[in-house]
């Protein structure tokens, strides 16, 4: 029977079969940072459990990390706790760990993959839920709660339900001005943030082809936002290519093996899926979100929605709710909304493409006065330092950005990083969720372009008239 | 694991559409390494103004439904990210159950492992029963038979039976794993030769 790359890998891993879809199924991959972990660490020790395989984990702390003044002390004492934790927990564990003053440090989707970690065909799993991200390797990798990391953790297993398949086709090319987190968005727009609730999301077709690896983790990054737990990317010659000579990729003859056993990943040609979207890439603008879900999502040419014009009485309610707080009218332009702080970052866009998107809109330029603060932060030291040797952090400190520590920062009001309340923030981040920047504070979804053009605008703008 | 066979209660309202786990516990409130502690943050901004006010007749706090152990919430609930403080949050608000017209599928997993049951209804099921709720009637909810009663209706619903099992029984998830040790030996044992590069030498 023909299969798709999810049944591939979901077989691959069965450990045992339980019946009704049902498999205690094998991890080979865990990634593990200081938010979601302490509690599975301290659920081991009371049981006087081991870690099944010490060498399937990688730990780093990102979410709480301040993205400046590093070399001072920490001034939240919980967030210092908490990063303590983690030191003490992979010490007395004994895991490969990278400290916060390791240029390798940055955020757990962006080591991953960075050190070859993240491979195709394998599960991987994080007690966060943009673990969906990995699946631009063609990696069944997916999102996890603390309970689940403690049980990875000791039996190297989860019993888990298969999901359905899910194939999303972007068709033709893209546009100039668009870029990955357009498609990601258009996606969302299209099948709203249940819309894949259930299944795991294969992208398919020309325009996937044709993104970098960053673009494809881009991408995958927002299935979850989409509702799907994961998402895949058939892996090529790109992802070998990006993978070959990492430190975790497989070396030397193994490195044939590989390679031979990743390109049979891809699904069967007359493999079916339970759904299938088809969207025309030339059809995709740059994308603006307007309201608190990312769905809430439109063309930057566009004017913000009539509730009416939404047949479900519970979207029209909530619609109203997301306009009353993101402090927009209905039939508004979202060229008229005024940008008061800027965050290019996130496990989303904070990969090295991200950053030269950003420059290069930036060159040249200077940030709009009314903007308070427009912070870039690469997504790791190693991202950071590529970014400097190509001279980028020059181009956006000149004209007028912040350029910080590696870490997850504005994307969450978790670290000193935050928006005010009542501000709009151009944000490269996944979710413009109420209060997820800070209390308050209006968050707008866009790529990393139009959030640098936001910036030097104050305003939201056409990337394409952007000249 | 505290079991779950039956429930009698009456129910918490609160429909609201796309309730994501940042609205549940905000994620300034993650910082703490334990498990408890995160009830008085739950649905903070549903619950208190900017200034740290209760919000008057917020569904939470409202003396109406005080007790309630039902929570019956709006389509996918549970949205966004992972964090497992989410049901822990709930669970301290006395939430054991709650039913909406579809939930996010980790939100769902982290449920089960505390002992919350999250059952999936048809919209207008989930609108009878707000209604119901917020009358003041109570909810019978059975897990043994996957029903839900309340006056004279009665809705069947569909349940993970793995899922079931475990909330039946109140076993510990990780000890019932670990029964499986030569299983997942074998499997490894066979993994090496087929995937010698993802083991350490
Ligand atoms: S960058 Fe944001 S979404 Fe990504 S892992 Fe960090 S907090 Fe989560």
């Amino acid at each position: 029977m023909p299969k798709t790359m999810y049944d591939k890998i979901w077989e691959d891993h069965i450990v045992e079969d339980c019946g009704n879809n049902v498999a205690l199924l094998y991890i080979d991959r865990h990634l593990v940072h200081e938010v979601t972990s302490p509690q599975a660490f301290d659920g081991l020790r009371a049981k006087g459990r081991k870690i099944h395989r010490p060498d399937s984990v990688i730990a780093v702390p990102d979410h709480n990390v301040p993205t400046k003044d590093r070399h001072l002390p920490n001034p939240d004492p919980m967030s210092t706790a908490q990063l303590e934790a983690l030191e003490a927990n992979v010490k007395e564990f004994d895991l490969d760990y990278i400290a916060m003053d390791d240029v390798r440090q940055g955020i757990v989707h962006v080591i991953g993959p960075e050190q070859g970690f993240t491979q195709p065909g394998v599960t991987l799993v994080c007690g966060d839920s943009h673990t969906s991200t990995h699946g631009a390797f063609g990696a069944l990798a997916f999102g996890i709660g603390t309970s689940e990391v403690e049980h990875v953790l000791a039996t190297q297993t989860l019993q888990l339900k298969k999901s359905k398949n899910m194939r999303v086709t972007i068709t033709g090319e893209l546009p100039t001005g668009c870029s990955a987190k357009d498609v990601a968005l258009a996606i969302i727009g299209e099948i709203g943030t249940g819309g894949g609730t259930g299944y795991v999301i294969e992208y398919a077709g020309p325009v996937i082809e044709a993104l970098s690896m960053e673009g494809r983790m881009t991408l995958c990054n927002m299935s979850i936002e989409a509702g799907a737990r994961a998402g895949l990317v058939a892996p090529d010659d790109k992802t070998f290519d990006y993978l070959q000579g990492r430190p975790y990729a497989p070396k030397g003859g193994a490195w044939e093996g590989a390679v031979a056993y990743w390109r049979n990943l891809k699904s069967d040609v007359a493999a079916s899926f339970d759904k299938e979207i088809i969207l025309d890439g030339n059809d995709i603008a740059p994308l603006v979100t307007w309201g608190t879900s990312p769905e809430d999502v439109i063309p930057v040419t566009a004017n913000i929605p009539e509730a009416a014009s939404f047949s479900d009485p519970a979207k029209q309610e909530a619609v109203h709710k997301a306009l009353d707080y993101m402090g927009l009218k209905e039939g508004q332009a979202i060229t008229d909304i005024p940008v008061d702080r800027v965050f290019i970052g996130s496990c989303t866009n904070s990969r090295i493409e991200d950053i030269r998107d950003a420059a290069n809109i930036a060159k040249g330029r200077k940030v709009a006065d009314r903007v308070i603060e427009a912070l870039i932060v690469p997504g790791s030291g190693l991202v950071k330092e590529q970014a400097e040797a190509e001279g980028l952090d020059k181009v956006l400190i000149d004209a007028g950005f912040e350029w910080r520590e590696p870490g997850c920062s504005m994307c969450l009001a978790m670290n000193p990083d935050r928006a005010g309340s009542g501000e709009h923030v151009a944000s490269t981040s996944n979710r413009n969720f109420v209060g997820r920047q800070g209390p308050g504070a209006r968050t707008h979804l866009v790529s990393p372009a139009m959030a640098a053009a936001a910036a030097i605008a104050g305003h939201f703008v056409d990337i394409r008239d952007f000249t | 694991m505290e079991k779950f066979t039956q429930l009698t209660s009456i129910a918490t309202p609160f429909p609201r559409v796309n309730i994501d786990t940042d609205i549940i516990i905000p994620a300034k409130h993650l910082k703490s390494v334990k498990r408890t502690g995160f009830g008085e943050f739950a649905f903070e901004t549903i619950r208190f103004d900017a200034d740290g006010n209760r919000v008057k007749d917020n569904v939470f706090d409202s003396e109406r439904y005080k007790g309630a152990n039902i929570l019956i919430a709006g389509d996918n609930f549970g949205c966004g990210s992972s964090r497992e403080h989410a049901p822990w949050a709930i669970a301290e608000l006395g939430f054991r159950c709650v039913i909406a017209p579809s939930f996010a599928d980790i939100f769902a997993g982290n449920c089960v492992k505390n002992g919350i049951l999250t059952i999936a209804l048809p919209q207008e099921s989930v609108d009878a029963l707000v209604l119901a709720a917020e009358a003041g009637h109570e909810i019978h909810v059975n897990l043994e038979d996957q029903t839900v009663r309340c006056q004279n209706a009665l809705y069947e619903f569909d349940y993970n039976p793995a899922h079931k099992e475990m909330l039946v029984s109140g076993f510990d998830e990780i000890d019932n794993t670990l029964q499986s040790k030569s299983a997942i030996q074998s499997y490894e044992a066979k993994q090496k030769l087929m995937t010698p590069w993802l083991f350490k030498a």
